[in-house]
């Protein structure tokens, strides 16, 4: 297939909306749903009769905890959407699932454009259970540990933090990175914060009061770990031939990457230094001719910090191993540095949007709206988003 | 080898029919891991297909043996009344290299743990489940 017709050139990022965020908020779930998909649609100078494909990652779930609280039935119903297309599941490469699935429908022709959701609600089922988000649900439930949380919750391991804290653990041992150079994602997401005025945690943090911090899981503290909030994020996809005369200039979708991994069904590979979102960094990178050297500005999933640090290399921004000296002191990965990292605050300052948090931000900095925060003449952004399961994007300015 | 006193309340997991020897097995002493019977690869999580070979699956005793791949010492109190700090983490069984096995290290103070320390199995009986806790070889040698 010539690289004109995949089925990523076909779509086109056409409008964001994002809710207010809230830690936790005082609206309900589906209301912040409906601000987000409004402010969407009306981004793209849309309205909800044109919306014919609907879809959300990653599902309404059961679980007490806010995972997932809005489910698309409900969001159709209070948007009062006709979609054509609808897809919605907890399957696919996680966050990122949605988005990939919303391209291939838009590029069939099911349907011209897309409204796709991501809302949380984990600070408030926080604060009438302050143990809400763990994994299996907690031992008093009297539930067993299924799935994946088989392998893990038994050991008293109740939360992805202790996963990822044998990653860092290895990739520390590996490669002799340090805290101080770990840090510096935590650092650099507060400074980004700062310039975000919908970004949960504002105040500034040192690397000093970073290497003073709780720890979580060793090597991880606090700050490694992303903030439970309420909101929820919207992205609006179009067809390409349906975009040019919208309200936006259309970003364009460069090229997309999947992976999983097995990895939360307790099955890991290798030696805990490296993720299978290496094989989402090498497809997306496969589909175009631009270069990681091309990125002006990235949007990296840091869930935990140590996520981002092992997307670096996946995505090919850092040789294997080099990531934690690649932005230690933060000055690579600064508004003035070779590559802003995180712009928004990402979901260890501005909150965990899971995921979509990540898009809609490098969509704000493709056409220049991110105010403060503003990365120069960003004309290419990539984004990445999972732990679990793995997707990236490279987006373009038009 | 067995520890069946003063075991503290966990939230179990679920037995499932190609996990039941891995969760039950240690009421022997014995620690069974899933192996093909094709080309005999060890699996963990167990599968009911080789992914090598395709071959059928059964269980199988392996030694108890492994090192330490990598941990953390969670210090977070994630549910009421757990108690900190703690040693999760995943050992290899010497059997096979990445065969490895979620656990707790216990019997050591949780400092002196580190990566590429020799351990053995030790169960934690839950009625009929008994999950695999793994200690420092020199101390599962002298109990
Ligand atoms: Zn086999």
């Amino acid at each position: 297939m010539p690289a004109k017709a995949y089925p990523e050139k076909q779509v086109c990022i056409t409008g964001v909306g994002q809710s207010a965020v809230g830690r936790p908020s005082s609206q309900s779930a589906l209301r912040l749903t409906v601000d987000a998909c409004l402010t969407a649609i009306a981004d793209a100078g849309l309205s909800i009769s044109d919306i014919d494909g609907f879809t959300t990652y990653l599902g309404y779930s059961p679980d007490g905890g806010g995972i997932s609280p809005v489910g698309a039935p409900e969001a159709m119903l209070a948007l009062g959407l006709q979609p054509t297309w609808i897809g919605a599941s907890t399957e696919g490469h996680a966050h990122m699932g949605a988005i990939i699935g919303a391209i291939q429908a838009i590029a069939s022709g099911l349907c011209r454009h897309v409204l796709i959701f991501r809302t949380v609600a984990q600070a408030s089922a926080r604060a009438k259970t302050w143990h809400a988000a763990v994994l299996g649900g907690g031992p008093e439930k009297g539930a067993p540990a299924r799935g994946g949380n088989a392998w893990t919750v038994p050991f008293n391991a109740f939360s992805p933090a202790n996963i990822y804290a044998l990653y860092a653990q290895a990739y520390f041992a590996k490669y002799g990175a340090t805290s101080e150079q770990l840090g510096a994602i935590a650092v650099n997401s507060r400074r980004m914060a700062a310039l975000n005025p919908n970004a949960i945690y504002r105040n500034p943090l040192t690397i000093e009061e970073y290497l003073s911090s709780r720890m979580i899981s060793s090597p991880l503290r606090i700050y490694d770990c992303d903030t439970h909030i309420d909101g929820s994020t919207a992205i609006l996809l179009s067809h390409r031939d349906c975009a040019r005369d919208l309200a936006r200039p259309p970003i364009e979708i460069e090229a997309m990457g999947m992976a999983i991994g097995a990895f939360g069904f307790g099955w890991h590979g290798g030696d805990f230094t490296s993720m299978p979102s290496d094989r989402a960094g090498a497809m997306m990178w496969s589909r175009t001719d631009l270069k990681p050297a091309d990125v002006d500005v990235a949007q990296i999933y840091d869930g935990f910090s140590i996520l981002t640090l092992l997307w670096l290399e996946s995505l090919g921004f850092c040789g294997r191993g080099e990531a934690a000296a690649f932005v230690e002191g933060g000055a690579r990965i600064g508004l003035d540095g070779e590559l802003p990292l995180n712009t928004s605050g990402g979901q260890l300052s501005a909150g965990r949007f899971h995921g979509y948090g990540h898009t809609y931000e490098a969509c704000l900095q493709l056409w220049g709206r991110a105010g403060e925060r503003q990365v120069r003449d960003a004309r290419v952004c990539a984004v990445s988003n999972g732990g679990f399961g793995y997707g990236a994007l490279l987006l373009k300015r038009s | 080898m067995t520890e069946t006193s003063h075991a503290p309340s966990r939230q179990l997991p679920a037995v499932e029919k190609e996990t039941l020897s891995f969760w039950t097995a240690g009421a022997e002493g014995r620690l069974q891991i899933c192996r093909c019977e094709g080309c005999g690869r060890y699996l963990h999580p167990p599968l009911p297909r080789c992914p090598d070979c395709g071959g059928d699956t059964s269980p199988s005793t392996v030694s108890g043996r492994a090192r330490v791949a990598t941990f953390t010492v969670n210090h977070q109190p994630w549910v009421p009344g757990l108690a900190v700090p703690f040693v999760f983490a995943a050992v290899e069984l010497v059997e096979q290299p990445e065969l490895y096995v979620f656990t707790n290290i216990i019997g050591c103070p949780v400092d002196d743990v580190r990566i590429g320390m020799a351990v053995k199995v030790a169960f934690e009986q839950h009625g009929d489940i008994f999950l695999p806790m793994f200690q420092p070889l020199g101390a599962a040698d002298a109990s």
